[in-house]
């Protein structure tokens, strides 16, 4: 392909670069920087796609999930079913989809609770206020951290599942709202909780090391000796300078939880049928007992491929797009 | 030195201590308490008081955690619901045996390839040979165990049948070969970077030189004064590493129909068996924790700057 604009000379001077930079502006300086690299630009291309499939699953499928036709199961690619079916008849395509859509919520839900407001609140007062507050919260995180991840995940969903469920029948009992149940938002709440102590202690360790290094800042001490209060000081100079291990450690997050909600849904503990997840539909062709997994995996192998092409394309581009803005945004590593 | 070792040490203990309790306060925030799952569901009141205090669920909280610490030192984790009048510890020692032999196992799978991997490539830095190797080693890495595993099985056990789809009879038998090297493939690839640093920082060093100078052969060069000192910082790593394989152990179980701690954690799962899913997490924890506190230890001896700032 044609490069239509002039590529930048070998011998350019920093300051030419410089100059072809945005004078400031976060997001648009990692842009800038972004899109000088192939394989990042490739990862955010490939998660803007995978998202949005997962947001307009109800669009993009072309068949219910839960729709199983017994008269073709196991059918190779054709027309109507694009990849297939699977032991039950229903449509591959349609299920990988709103599986999408199940890893999508979670990750955004979680990534949003956990890193962005615990692990922001948590690093900065720890950073910040020092003392009590921060041997606290850094040794609930060091007590908590020190739980193997995946026994942590399942001693939470096998302990919390009841408690949601009793209360979303209180809910269909005493409301008017109804379906709450069976509409799956049970195993959303329910994973979501289970990925809140293990999620917000990696975020809150990079925001509180950057709230302590800046927090003897000259402008910082400036703003303290002018009497501004401590909540000023935490969201004009703190927080505007924690945004980038805040970004770093999102984009590692997402992929974390992308990987552990496909791993407990394969386990079977995790999204409940008829629900589609990934790691279900991975699940159901290698896991299950009884020997009519390892048929499938025998006689129909390419039905694995789909679902764990998604799920490897997901998880590896969360991390390349983590390692360019580590990169790019940290200043050490430049 | 001393102080940071007495440290560490003292502060393991209480890391755990609260663990457990944080653990053990999850189990009692679900609905129905122990006595009612164990009595069924037609038992007369009466009947499910006389469990709840032959269990010691009347005292307090604090009272039931030391005493379900005080019993587990004894070797004593409780009673399973599901399978009434057996002990945890008696259903989770055989699963736990299985677990601990597959991830010895790949565990020695990871150093047999990572190492002189990683000396290999050190010693051909500039050459193709070195970022090849390095990069095959990285895609293998990232590859995620849903695909290597049913790989395997459908190419070795379905279609070539060579080895048996499932099940684990020992650590030296065929079975173990697929499950060991899925397990332990990809993780090589981090101690083939470790190894393959340090043994470059090694290579840096005057006395590789004097030894060269003096006249002493290649090979003894290379055994005697590059791979020893390369390998002293891969020790940091050792503890760490292990404790790592854990999650990644647990997939590769089911998929090979091993019969480890995983099915029987997901069972408890399903039957809400708490005991035993408490016993394996806090036995997990333990196990996490003392791997930390080994190579804190040991990045102590080697380290001097880390034992000095203590």
């Amino acid at each position: 392909m044609q490069e239509s604009r002039p590529a930048i000379p070998d011998q350019a001077t920093s300051s030419d670069l410089l100059a072809m930079e945005a004078p400031d502006g976060f997001f648009h300086h990692a842009w800038f920087e972004l899109r000088k690299r192939k394989l990042a630009l490739f990862a955010v291309c490939a998660l803007i796609l995978l998202y949005s499939i997962g947001i307009l699953a109800p669009v993009v499928a072309t068949h219910d999930y839960s729709e199983t036709n017994l008269a073709k199961p196991q059918a190779a690619p054709d027309a109507e079913n694009w990849l297939g079916t699977d032991r039950l008849g229903r449509d591959i395509f349609s299920r990988v989809v709103w599986g999408i859509q199940t890893t999508v919520i979670l990750t955004l839900v979680t990534t949003l609770t956990a890193s962005v407001v615990l692990g922001l609140i948590f690093g900065m007062a720890a950073g910040y206020l020092r003392g009590i507050a921060d041997i606290l919260i850094s040794r609930i995180g060091e007590v908590i951290a020190v739980i193997p991840d995946v026994l942590l995940l399942l001693i939470i969903v096998a302990t919390v599942r009841p408690r949601i469920k009793e209360f979303g029948y209180w809910i269909e009992d005493n409301t008017f709202i109804s379906g709450v149940v069976s509409s799956g938002v049970i195993d959303y709440i329910v994973l979501g909780i289970a990925f809140l102590p293990i999620s917000w202690f990696g975020s809150m360790r990079l925001i509180r090391g950057q709230t302590l290094a800046i927090r003897t800042a000259p402008y910082v001490d400036a703003a303290r000796s002018m009497g501004v209060g401590t909540p000023t000081i935490l969201l004009r100079h703190i927080l505007p300078n924690v945004i980038t291990p805040l970004v770093v450690s999102v984009s590692f997050g997402m992929g974390a939880v992308a990987l552990g909600e496909v791993i407990i849904s394969f386990f079977g503990v995790g999204v409940q049928p008829p629900r589609p997840s990934l790691g279900v539909m991975i699940g159901d062709v290698t896991a299950r007992t009884g020997s009519a997994a390892v048929e499938t995996l025998r006689s129909h192998p390419e039905q694995l491929l789909s679902p764990i092409v998604v799920v490897w394309l997901m998880i590896f581009c969360w991390n390349i797009l983590g390692d360019a803005l580590n990169d790019i945004l940290n200043p050490r590593a430049r | 030195m001393l102080i940071y070792v007495s440290r560490r040490l003292l502060w393991t203990p209480v890391l755990l201590f609260f663990a457990g309790l944080f653990i053990f306060s999850l189990s009692s925030i679900t609905p129905g308490d122990p006595a009612e799952l164990m009595a069924g569901q037609r038992a007369d009141p009466e009947a499910i008081e006389r469990i709840r205090d032959r269990l010691g669920l009347n005292d307090p909280f604090m009272v039931q955690y030391l005493r379900y610490i005080s019993d587990a030192f004894k070797g004593d984790l409780g009673e399973s619901y599901r399978y009434r009048g057996r002990d945890v510890v008696e259903l989770l020692a055989p699963r736990l045996k299985v677990s601990l032999e597959l991830n010895i196992v790949s565990y020695f799978v990871t150093l047999i390839i990572g190492l002189p991997l990683g000396f290999w490539a050190a010693m051909r830095q500039g050459t193709w040979k070195d970022p090849t190797a390095t990069t095959f080693m990285l895609l293998v890495y990232a590859l995620p165990v849903f695909f290597t595993a049913p790989f395997l099985i459908l190419v070795f056990a379905l279609w070539l049948d060579w080895i048996p789809v499932s099940g684990w009879s020992g650590i030296f038998s065929t079975q173990a070969i697929l499950p060991a090297v899925t397990l332990g493939v990809p993780g090589a690839f981090v101690f083939m970077r470790y190894m393959r640093a340090s043994t470059l920082d090694v290579l840096g060093q005057e006395f590789v030189r004097t030894a060269h100078g003096k006249g002493m052969g290649h090979m003894t060069v290379n055994r005697r004064h590059i791979a020893r000192n390369a390998l002293i910082p891969i020790m940091t790593i050792l503890g760490f590493s292990l404790a790592g394989m854990f999650g990644g152990s647990l997939i590769v179980e089911l998929i090979y129909g091993i019969p480890g701690v995983a099915r029987l954690s997901l069972e408890a799962v399903f039957q809400r068996d708490y005991p035993l899913l408490m016993a394996l997490t806090i036995l997990g924890t333990t196990m996490l924790a003392l791997a930390n506190l080994f190579t804190d230890i040991m990045y102590s001896v080697i380290d001097p700057r880390i034992r000095l700032r203590a």
